[in-house]
């Protein structure tokens, strides 16, 4: 297999593609890098100059709100020029090929192209067509990957846990379309995490997911017993439509979260989701809002995560 | 014309024979000897009969920006291709005689690999109607197929069975079961899984294999089940053929190469169809194609141009260029099983030519002058400008094959020469 494509020749990070394959040590590099950019967060002068008059072009080629705004507030904090690109909406529809589209903006001088895309591996395409001095950052493509948010998830693992070494994770719901599920798997296995859990319905797993490393549970009062951290995976309306799951009330039934469900979770567990939530679908407001939810500073998290990436990768 | 192969290694897979000697050819078949006016010195190549592919996609009429007659049929002579049958999903596609007629009266005028033209089975491969079967066959249709157009209307393909098998006609289709493999690009495994890619399960493949057997033992059709990927698929064609039923099968020379673990990191020359499966599919296609359990190996030959590949995985055109690869990835499948050069040749010449009803493939007196020469110890470096195809798309950029074709021969004639 090729060399992989998100690093240099030395091994430095020239694009985040995706967690998988990406060294312990880079992990460690970018949480660290997060933990000193999350202090510039709650100063009254919320910026470092370290992309100034560099230009973050965002390539939403998928529609979102938090993570193009996220990636917007951190750029910015960064001192870059933020270009929004709203492609779903523009040139795709006239017919112009993705390679094209990239082509054109990168003889507007980009330098971080942040990429979402419905199709797997479309970010893979984009970086092995950009100039050298180019970076890309997946911002989430398909069902593959969407490694910022798994690097947000390991940054508030490790702000309330402190050790990877000693937990055991709980993953539950739609696995088959997450990416998200996918980055959080593949940081936690780099990171040492001993036993990390999928739970879900066999219409939710993807073929072969024990091979990531995980453990597969069905059943999610065995599937949560003595996790310290419950991850929620949104469940999207429209897996009611493919014979997937009968209906969302018998999926809240079974596998929403609950007060109850969560009780068999350890004391200090800690809950999270990658937003946005569906309430009453996959996770229970009492919990949402309740102790052991840290729903809402993963988002501030968030913003730290992608400066350290983005400043990561400009440098290399 | 009059020719003359001296001092070549003659192998003729049909007979057995493997020594040094001599081939003639005149009136443009094979002769016992003649006085020929042209002599070629073979001395250190093997001179074999020409090859047959019986799955190569020539894009015309309706995919000329992808491929032409003229380029396609370059890259068959290159390839020592001297007969091929081009499935019917053209746009549009072969269900009409006229069509066929074109298409057979186009390659003809170019002179170089005879092209047998597999007709629609259904109009416009829509899966709905039964396409028009005899006149198709009088056109010059030699076998009635769906290509790669689904065919999920069961009570449609058992009345085209029936239909089929009321004149003899022989029916090629590819097992995939079209619900379970909607939407899927991908093997559905662990790689699938990994890279995020909707899968098509191995048991699309079987579920509609069982089917497709079962249909065509109750109509007394003879059936050619195209581009096996299972293991599953190789032992229901084995246990098929132990009961005595008439069906062959092929395998295309990705599947014995390669498995999903060759997508690497969404290498969109690597998406085909169908998709490339588990290293134990490819291990038990191979040895299904060793044992004769497959009858034969085709390149499945797909140029698509690079706009249709420049894409995302799931969202680039399947298919890969095949015609010039056939010889030395069948070499390196022959090489790996540790197979007598007459038996790995076999699969490209004598099985195809008995699955077609075609009396070349053979090099006795009498059989068609239809050769190719090579030197199998040449090495061939894939690189685009090595290939007179006009696609460029093959997982085998960058590779060095066995197997370089130095003539190829149609009816007597040198077609290329290289």
């Amino acid at each position: 297999m090729a060399r992989n494509p998100q690093l240099n020749a030395n091994g430095e990070l020239q694009h985040l593609l995706s967690i998988e394959g990406l060294p312990r040590e880079v992990l460690t590099q970018i949480l660290d890098t997060a933990e000193s950019f999350a202090g510039v967060t709650e100063r009254e002068v919320k910026k470092v100059p370290l992309l100034r008059g560099k230009s973050v072009f965002n390539l939403f080629f998928e529609p979102s709100t938090r993570t193009r705004t996220t990636f917007e507030i951190a750029a910015k904090r960064l001192s870059a020029d933020v270009i929004n690109l709203n492609i779903a909406l523009s040139s795709q529809t006239k017919g112009e090929s993705l390679l094209d589209t990239v082509a054109n903006l990168s003889a507007m001088q980009a330098d971080i192209f942040v990429v979402r895309h419905a199709a797997s591996g479309a970010p893979f395409l984009i970086a092995r067509h950009v100039k050298p001095h180019e970076h890309v950052v997946n911002a989430g493509d398909g069902r593959h990957a969407h490694p910022t948010q798994g690097l947000l998830d390991l940054f508030t693992i490790r702000h309330y846990k402190k050790d990877f070494t000693q937990l055991t994770v709980a993953i539950v719901g739609d696995v088959l379309h997450s990416r998200v599920a996918r980055s959080l798997i593949h940081g936690l296995t780099t990171l040492g995490a001993p036993e990390v859990r999928v739970i879900g319905p066999q219409t939710l797993m993807p073929a072969g997911v024990e091979a990531l490393g995980v453990k597969v549970f069905h059943d999610m009062h065995a599937g949560l017993k003595d996790c310290d951290v419950v991850v929620m995976l949104r469940l999207q309306n429209e897996r009611m439509d493919g014979a997937l799951l009968p209906s969302a009330q018998e999926y809240f039934k079974t596998y929403g979260l609950t007060l109850d469900k969560l009780a068999r979770a350890r004391r200090d567990a800690i809950v999270m989701h990658p937003g946005p939530m569906n309430r009453g679908v996959e996770i229970d407001s009492s919990v949402a809002d309740g102790p052991h939810s840290v729903i809402l500073p993963q988002v501030t998290f968030g913003i730290a995560v992608r400066m350290a990436v983005m400043s990561i990768v400009a440098g290399n | 014309m009059s020719l003359h192969i001296k001092n070549g290694r003659v192998i003729d897979p049909a007979s057995g024979k493997d020594a040094v000697g001599d081939v003639y050819v005149a009136d443009g078949k094979i002769v016992e000897k003649v006085k020929a006016e042209k002599t070629i010195d073979a001395k250190g190549l093997v001179v074999c009969p020409g090859f047959i592919d019986i799955a190569a996609r020539l894009r015309e009429p309706g995919y000329e920006y992808k491929a032409t007659l003229e380029s396609e049929m370059d890259a068959a002579a290159a390839g020592g291709v001297t007969s091929l049958a081009c499935p019917p999903d053209t746009d549009p596609p072969l269900d009409e005689p006229g069509l066929v007629d074109m298409l057979r009266r186009r390659a003809k005028a170019l002179s170089r690999a005879r092209v047998y033209p597999l007709g629609a089975l259904t109009v416009k491969l829509e899966g709905r109607n039964l396409a028009e079967m005899a006149e198709l066959r009088e056109a010059g249709c030699v076998a009635f197929s769906q290509g790669n157009a689904p065919l999920a209307d069961n009570l449609v393909l058992w009345r085209a069975l029936q239909y089929a098998a009321t004149f003899d006609f022989p029916v090629w289709l590819r097992a995939e079961d079209a619900a379970l493999a909607r939407g899927g690009v991908s093997h559905d495994g662990e790689v699938a899984t990994r890279l995020g890619l909707q899968g098509i399960p191995a048991f699309a493949e079987t579920t509609a294999l069982a089917t497709l057997l079962e249909l065509a033992r109750a109509a007394g059709a003879r059936v050619h089940v195209c581009r096996l990927s299972t293991a599953g698929a190789v032992e229901l064609i084995a246990r098929a053929k132990r009961d005595k039923q008439p069906v062959t099968c092929d395998v295309s020379i990705h599947h014995v190469h390669l498995s999903d673990m060759d997508l690497g990191y969404f290498d969109s020359n690597c998406r085909l169809e169908p998709p490339l499966r588990s290293q134990r599919d490819r291990d038990a296609l191979s040895r299904g194609l060793a044992e004769g359990v497959i009858d034969c190996l085709c390149s499945d030959h797909t140029p698509v141009d690079e706009d249709g590949k420049h894409l995302p995985f799931a969202e680039a055109e399947p298919g890969a260029t095949g015609l010039e690869l056939l010889l030395p990835l069948t070499l390196k499948w022959g090489e790996a099983r540790k197979l007598p050069l007459a038996q790995t040749l076999a699969r490209i010449t004598s099985a195809p030519a008995r699955i077609l009803g075609v009396t070349s493939g053979r090099l006795e007196p009498g059989a068609p002058g239809d050769i190719a020469i090579f030197d199998p110890s040449a090495m061939l470096r894939v690189v685009p400008e090595a290939l007179k195809s006009q696609g460029k798309n093959t997982p085998f950029l960058g590779h060095e094959l066995p197997g370089r074709v130095r003539y190829t021969i149609v009816a007597g004639n040198v077609v290329h020469e290289g």
